[in-house]
């Protein structure tokens, strides 16, 4: 087996090259960051490398690493809470993206064939525009004389604007709005494939309309609603633009918190050690998602 | 003594299906146009065509996933058209299969069961027998992308089997086997029929399958009927130079009446050579274009001019093709019109005088053809 070039070795190498530069290092750093203490310094943290003292050095700077700073986020309840809050506000997300994206992930699959181009084009059409850009516009919308109470106002669905700005729903429709286009292309490519004779069959064998949709199709689009909320429920727990921007003090993002304490308290050790935290936390769901991908490939 | 099965033969009998001036149009183009055709109870019925003549638009109809634009299909005089495909008794054994990739090979052929709502043993006991009866005991377990073409053609079958329905489309349903389980399911097909009395229809592309397993066979030709008949009808009595030349090895000799009588008629096919000799019921009027369809196991071979023989023209042999129990020859005349005349090999093959380029007679009775007129 051992045959291979050394022109086939560097491209098998690359990948892991990419991963070590680019994903291993910095999280060592961040790592050795999350194990330093606060010091008023720059940067803000000790000890540092001092490679001209030798080995003695380098034993000195490792005695001087410790798990305080994991220590106090496990002491202080508002890490575990922001943690937890995130989990559950990415989980809701996900849900509500699931619901809709599947709606409007159906339709596309449902639409005339010679459609089917231009409505996904459609759907992918706002990553053309910045996400930041795409969140203020959503200020614009939801503040309290912004567009959408201004709408309802004059048609006299409500009397008093409605407070939606800086809440925890805004975080919702700003997320489930944001990462809408993760699920519905997945969700999309499984239903565009399943084969249209198969719900006539199923019509054949006497199921109704509605029963061949939860014994047919739904289950022929798992593999799109697993890919589809992985894709929006990680990257929703690290979210850290949008309840900046829509929510409130009231919502607690573990992101923002990330940010509050690298930024406002220049924390960096502390920082470090959430994002660490962070991390090891998002890694079981992406080892899932792998794992899922991976049985798909071997079964189809 | 039992009369032959012939339901249709009977005026007073009710078809099971019934089919009234039929059309079915695809924007401008009709797939199927005006076509009646009544299908009695526990009838095999075949539907031959070529490509593209609307086989299966028919099938679909009946199965209800496509609406007539124009006339009736009536099920035991009862009008199918606002009766949705869940609520006919007629199941449909799809061309493309259409098995459920997410379901093992046992919960497919459940599939219909489960919507009836019959208890579980039920369900249990026909699937086993099913299974049994189409030999898939062994892959209940798996999944349909785990088995090969044949399997799969199996399982759709029995899936639609399994539901006892009053009337099985089956849409080509032995195309992918290999001859030999072809024929075993074939006698299959036409054993469960007996047994369990459901009324067949089955599309297909092989004629020899059609000839074997149908009480009759409707032969289509873009989007209308040609002909319905029994196979022997069919293939002794075709209506038409399409039927005779889609139905088996045929030699179309065209001609124009010369002395019509009744009982006969005298057919100048080819201007160097007498009349033929066609015996025939429906006597053209002389002066008439028509066809004389021979098929080839009634036209003899021989290297001297026989006495006595109907009809006797002389040609050269052009090709053979060995079939083994039988020969075909292909016979060229001198105006270049081909004949197929066949022998059956009870001599070995070196024994066999007749060889390529020898000169030989073909000969027929003035019975042994069909005349044409269309
Ligand atoms: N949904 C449709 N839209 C437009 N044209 C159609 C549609 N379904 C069938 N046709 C056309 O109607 C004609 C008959 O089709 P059909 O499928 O009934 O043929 P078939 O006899 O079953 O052929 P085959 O032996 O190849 O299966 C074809 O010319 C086909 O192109
Ligand atoms: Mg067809």
């Amino acid at each position: 087996m051992n045959t291979r070039t050394p022109g086939q070795r560097l491209l098998i190498a690359l990948p892991y090259l990419w991963l070590l530069v680019l994903f291993l290092a910095p999280f060592l750093i961040v790592l050795k960051i999350s194990l330093s203490d606060l010091a008023v310094s720059r940067p803000p943290y000790t000890p540092q490398i001092d490679l001209s003292e030798g080995w003695a050095g380098l034993k000195d700077f490792f005695a001087n690493l410790d798990f305080e700073n994991y220590i106090f986020l496990a002491e202080d309840s508002l890490y575990i809470n922001a943690y937890l809050s995130s989990l559950k506000i990415a989980a809701v997300s996900t849900f509500i993206t699931l619901l809709i994206g599947y709606a409007i992930a159906y339709a596309l699959a449902r639409a005339p064939r010679r459609w089917r181009p231009t409505l996904v084009m459609l759907v992918i059409l706002p990553f053309w525009t910045s996400f930041l850009i795409r969140v203020y516009a959503w200020i614009g919308i939801l503040k309290t004389e912004g567009l959408l109470n201004q709408a309802l106002l004059s048609i006299g669905l409500i009397a008093e604007p409605l407070q939606i700005m800086n809440t925890t729903t805004a975080v919702y429709i700003g997320i489930v709005y944001s990462y809408l286009p993760f699920m519905i292309l997945p969700i999309y490519a499984t239903l565009e494939k399943m084969d249209e004779s198969l719900l006539e069959a199923a019509a054949d064998l006497g199921s109704s309309r509605f029963a061949a949709f939860f014994l047919v199709t739904l289950p022929l689009s798992l593999p799109g609603i697993i890919a589809g909320c992985f894709l929006v429920f990680i990257p929703a727990i690290g979210e850290f633009v949008i309840p900046d921007l829509l929510g409130g003090s009231d919502t607690l993002m573990i992101g923002k918190t990330l940010w509050v304490e690298f930024f406002n308290n220049r924390d960096w050790p502390l920082a470090s050690a959430v994002a660490t935290l962070l991390l090891l936390l998002l890694i079981v769901p992406i080892v899932l998602f792998q794992r899922q991908q991976m049985k798909q490939e071997i079964g189809g | 003594m039992t009369l032959p099965f012939a339901p249709w033969a009977d005026p007073a009998a009710e078809p099971l299906i019934d089919l009234r001036n039929v059309t079915k149009r695809f924007g401008a183009f009709e797939a199927v146009r005006d076509l009646s055709l009544t299908i009695h109870e526990r009838e095999f019925f075949a539907i031959l065509g070529p490509s593209g003549c609307g086989k299966t638009t028919l099938m679909r109809m009946l199965a209800g996933f496509e609406t007539p634009n124009e006339g009736q299909i009536l099920l035991d005089g009862q009008d199918l058209t606002p009766i949705p495909p869940a609520k006919r008794p007629v199941n449909m054994m799809f061309q493309s299969y259409a098995l459920f990739p997410h379901l093992t090979v046992e919960k497919n052929i459940a599939f219909g069961l489960k919507r009836e709502g019959i208890p579980k043993d039920e369900i249990a006991d026909r699937v086993t027998d099913i299974m049994r009866l189409v030999q898939l005991t062994d892959f209940a377990r798996r999944k349909p992308d785990q088995l090969s073409g044949g399997q799969r053609q199996r399982v759709a079958l029995a899936r639609a089997l399994v539901k006892r329905p009053k009337l099985l489309l089956l849409d080509e349903p032995l195309g992918a086997l290999d001859k030999k389980l072809r024929q075993e399911t074939q006698f299959e097909l036409m054993n469960i029929q007996e047994t369990l009395g459901t009324t067949f229809v089955i599309v297909t592309h092989d004629q020899e399958e059609a000839m074997t397993v149908s009480s009759r066979i409707a032969v289509m030709r873009a989007g209308e009927l040609a002909q319905v008949a029994t196979p022997t009808d069919l293939y002794e009595r075709p209506e038409t130079r399409f039927v005779a030349d889609f139905i088996g090895e045929v030699t179309v000799l065209e001609g124009r009446v010369t002395t019509a009588s009744r009982g006969g008629v005298g057919l100048a096919a080819m201007e160097d050579a007498p009349d033929l000799r066609v015996m025939t019921e429906d006597t053209p009027p002389a002066g008439t274009t028509a066809w004389l369809a021979l098929r080839p196991e009634k036209v003899s071979i021989s290297a001297a001019r026989p006495d006595g023989a109907d009809n006797a023209l002389s040609g050269k042999v052009l090709d053979i093709a060995y079939l083994g129990n039988i020969s075909t020859y292909h016979v060229e005349l001198a105006n270049g019109t081909i004949i197929k005349a066949q022998e059956s090999n009870r001599q070995r093959a070196d024994r066999r005088g007749i060889t390529w380029e020898d000169t030989v007679w073909v000969t027929w009775e003035e019975d042994a053809g069909v005349l044409l007129r269309a």
